[in-house]
């Protein structure tokens, strides 16, 4: 007799085989084995356990493509195993942890530790990116055939760009060979060079120091031709500035391998918002002006932007106590990112649900090539949330990440995860 | 005529020629069964090392060879690290000039005594496929073997990295195959390359044991291709990094045939050049 569950009564959103429609989902060894109306009513499944979801979303769980789960190194600001719970509890159920540890995670050996780890460690699916250079040094690539036999998920270097043209490109041909996506933090360093806000009348009315939005979209514009010389697939972390947007539209029509993603901070907030000298507003890249913003949802809305990634970087109190130019870059998003989605891309209208968690779950999958995540279709893994759209709900600390810089406390949102699967086991209910 | 000097070696064809060696760059292969071939066809040799002539005190090359043409040297062997730098020189000299190896450029002698090895193997080169494993982009051995081999109807196929093997190499007339098991399977022959070291400090490589992780060609690989297939390689090996040394040493390996043949390629070469003297 399978381990059995059925998820009843939900309204089930599954881009991947468009399916919008009220449907029971019935879970088998962790599995989706069907999806119909009225299972639950079947005599064959009676004595099965039933999670009710009449009136509520039942959709795909989350892939976040970016998060910093700072094991090892800086377990005091958050470890795989508090990271996964916050992912949980915002309906995340895979995420992909950047290589900027301490020590980086550029040898095979720290990644097959680290994937030991996620298995003892996290209820959810955590993939590793490998670095794309030693040390992050931008010097010297890493071992990438060697990376990906330990079971590195993609590479990249974020945290950092990679500056140096001629090894991207080498990076790049060698990646294509192997079949593994490159993740790049775009950032010209020399233009951005140590800033803490968005270059414009904001930074100069507080006296800060800018990042102009040239600094990401020249690294852009530079790695949108690298794709194209070496046709290889290219992933641009974070956008923020409209004329990157505009840059990746352009290139995607001319047929480049490039995709890219979108944080929740930046197609929710501007540099206007930040209060004062907050420096759980300070990231990098930093919140823009209005109308990159506006491009932000354009991007997301017609595609340019094919996933919603988080970029959660905890800090702890301490570090982030710090004045607005030295407190470190970074802010949490697994635990909202879900309800900041909600709150200010579908209410207000910019995407539809079925494109809404093309973003958040299906997109991100395939540029991972995750075949069996990012859908809810039979043989899939069943990762699964059931969501409440309309749910109103302010964040507060203590979070179940180990930090609490965001800037969504005390924002007022619509829409959470109120039971969150993994593999057919409940990994968070509210 | 190089499979005929195997039966009756010629001895005295070049008597009374100077066949002077020019290497700027090291050889042991090459240079040594150049001056051999020289030697068992009666010639004079002239040694001549860059770094203790005009050339380090700024002579141009030309000039160089024009006075060691007045000298007497009737036959100029060159190796060169700049690709192409015998091009403009050979029209200008009355003696022969022949490519010992120039840059990544071409290495026409290596290709005829890798074709006389496998024409001993093969018999005939119709419909064969050989396979040209590892650092491409920087290889004379490779373009040369290219050029011979797809004259004769040899089916050649590249297989390396992208950053050692572009797909570009496509527009000269080779298949390109980035996995290596597709490339060897059913494969007549390989011609093994040389990763030289310098390669990971350029960048080309992540490392030699990344490289040789892909790339290798191992005992199980090699059993890929056909059981008579053979493996050659230029020298000299790096045992270990692309070529095994069970495969190097194995019974499928020509490696010293071909440096046997190279003795007989190069007589062949400098006979034919003193044959077109004769007739101009």
């Amino acid at each position: 007799m399978p381990d059995r569950l059925i998820v009843a009564n939900g309204l089930l959103i599954d881009p991947a085989v468009r399916i919008e429609a009220v449907r029971d989902v019935l879970i088998e060894d962790g599995k989706i084995s069907a999806v119909a109306a009225g299972l639950s009513r079947k005599s064959a499944l009676k004595g099965a356990p039933v999670i009710d979801a009449k009136g509520k979303w039942v959709i795909p769980g989350l892939v976040d493509m970016h998060v910093h789960l700072r094991e090892p190194g800086r377990e005091g600001d958050e470890t795989i195993a508090t990271g996964a719970k916050a992912a949980a509890r915002g309906g995340v159920t895979t995420v992909l942890a950047m290589a900027n540890t301490e020590p980086v995670s550029d040898s095979p050996s720290q990644l097959a530790f680290l994937r030991a780890k996620a298995r003892t460690d996290a209820a959810i699916t955590v993939l590793f990116a490998g670095a794309v250079t030693i040390g992050q040094k931008g010097e010297q690539l890493t071992e990438f055939a060697k990376l990906r036999a330990a079971g590195a998920a993609a590479l990249s270097d974020d945290g950092r760009p990679v500056m140096n043209a001629g090894l991207l490109r080498r990076a790049l041909e060698y990646a294509k060979d192997l079949g593994l996506l490159v993740i790049d933090h775009c950032e010209d360093l020399n233009l951005s060079n140590g800033s803490c806000v968005h270059d414009g009348p904001e930074a100069l009315r507080k006296g800060l120091k800018g990042a102009p939005w040239a600094a990401e979209t020249v690294h852009v514009v530079r790695d949108i031709a690298l794709a194209e010389l070496t046709g290889a697939r290219l992933h641009i972390a974070h956008v923020s500035a409209a004329a990157s947007v505009e840059a990746i539209k352009a290139a995607k029509k001319n047929g480049v391998q490039i995709s890219a993603e979108a944080s929740p901070h930046h197609f929710a907030l501007n540099d206007k918002e930040i209060p004062g000298y907050d420096s759980n507003w300070k990231m990098n890249p930093p919140l823009r002006g209005a109308e990159d913003r506006l491009a932000l949802l354009a991007g997301l809305a017609d595609g340019t932007i094919d996933a919603i990634a988080t970029d959660h970087a905890p800090h702890g109190c301490a570090a982030k106590a710090l004045d607005m130019d030295f407190a470190p870059f970074g802010v949490i998003g697994l635990e909202t990112s879900l309800a900041v989605a909600l709150t200010d891309l579908f209410h207000k209208k910019i995407l539809t649900r079925r494109k809404l968690i093309e973003r958040l779950s299906s997109g991100p999958a395939a540029l991972l090539g995750l075949k069996n995540k990012g859908t809810l279709a039979p043989g899939a893994d069943a990762d699964l949330v059931v969501v409440d759209p309309d749910a109103a709900w302010t964040p507060a600390a203590p979070f179940f990440s180990k930090s609490r810089n965001t800037p969504f406390v005390g924002r007022r949102l619509k829409g959470r995860a109120l039971t969150t699967l993994c593999a057919g086991r409940v990994v968070h209910a509210l | 005529m190089a499979a005929s000097f195997k039966q009756n070696p010629p001895t005295d064809l070049l008597k009374g020629r100077t066949v002077s060696f020019l290497f700027s760059e090291p050889s042991t292969r090459t240079r040594s069964s150049f001056e051999m071939a020289a030697k068992r066809l009666g010639a004079d040799t002239l040694s001549f090392s860059a770094s203790g002539s005009s050339l380090a005190k700024g002579e141009t090359l030309l000039d160089t060879f024009l006075n060691l043409q007045a000298v007497g040297v009737t036959h100029f062997v060159v190796r060169h690290e700049r690709s192409g730098a015998l091009e403009d020189l050979a029209p200008l000299l009355k003696a022969s000039v022949i490519n010992a190896g120039d840059g990544a450029h071409e290495h026409p002698t290596q290709a005829l005594l890798d074709l006389l090895t496998l024409r001993e193997r093969w018999g005939s080169f119709k419909g064969k496929k050989i396979v040209i494993l590892g650092d491409i982009r920087h290889s004379r051995v490779a373009r040369s073997n290219l050029f011979a081999l797809k004259k004769l109807g040899t089916k050649v196929v590249f297989c390396g990295p992208t950053p050692l093997c572009p797909d570009d190499f496509k527009a000269l007339g080779a298949a390109i195959e980035r996995d290596i098991e597709k490339a060897l399977k059913g494969a007549d022959a390989v011609n093994v390359l040389r990763l030289q070291l310098e390669r990971m400090e350029q960048g080309f490589v992540p490392s030699l044991a990344d490289y040789a992780l892909g790339y290798q060609l191992t005992p199980a690989r090699a059993e890929l291709m056909k059981p008579e297939a053979v493996v050659l390689h230029p020298g000299p090996i790096n045992r270990g990094v692309e070529l095994a040394s069970e495969v190097a040493d194995g019974p499928r390996s020509v490696i010293l045939e071909q440096v046997a043949n190279g003795v007989l390629a190069r007589m062949a070469v400098l006979a034919l050049c003193e044959q077109g003297r004769s007739l101009a």
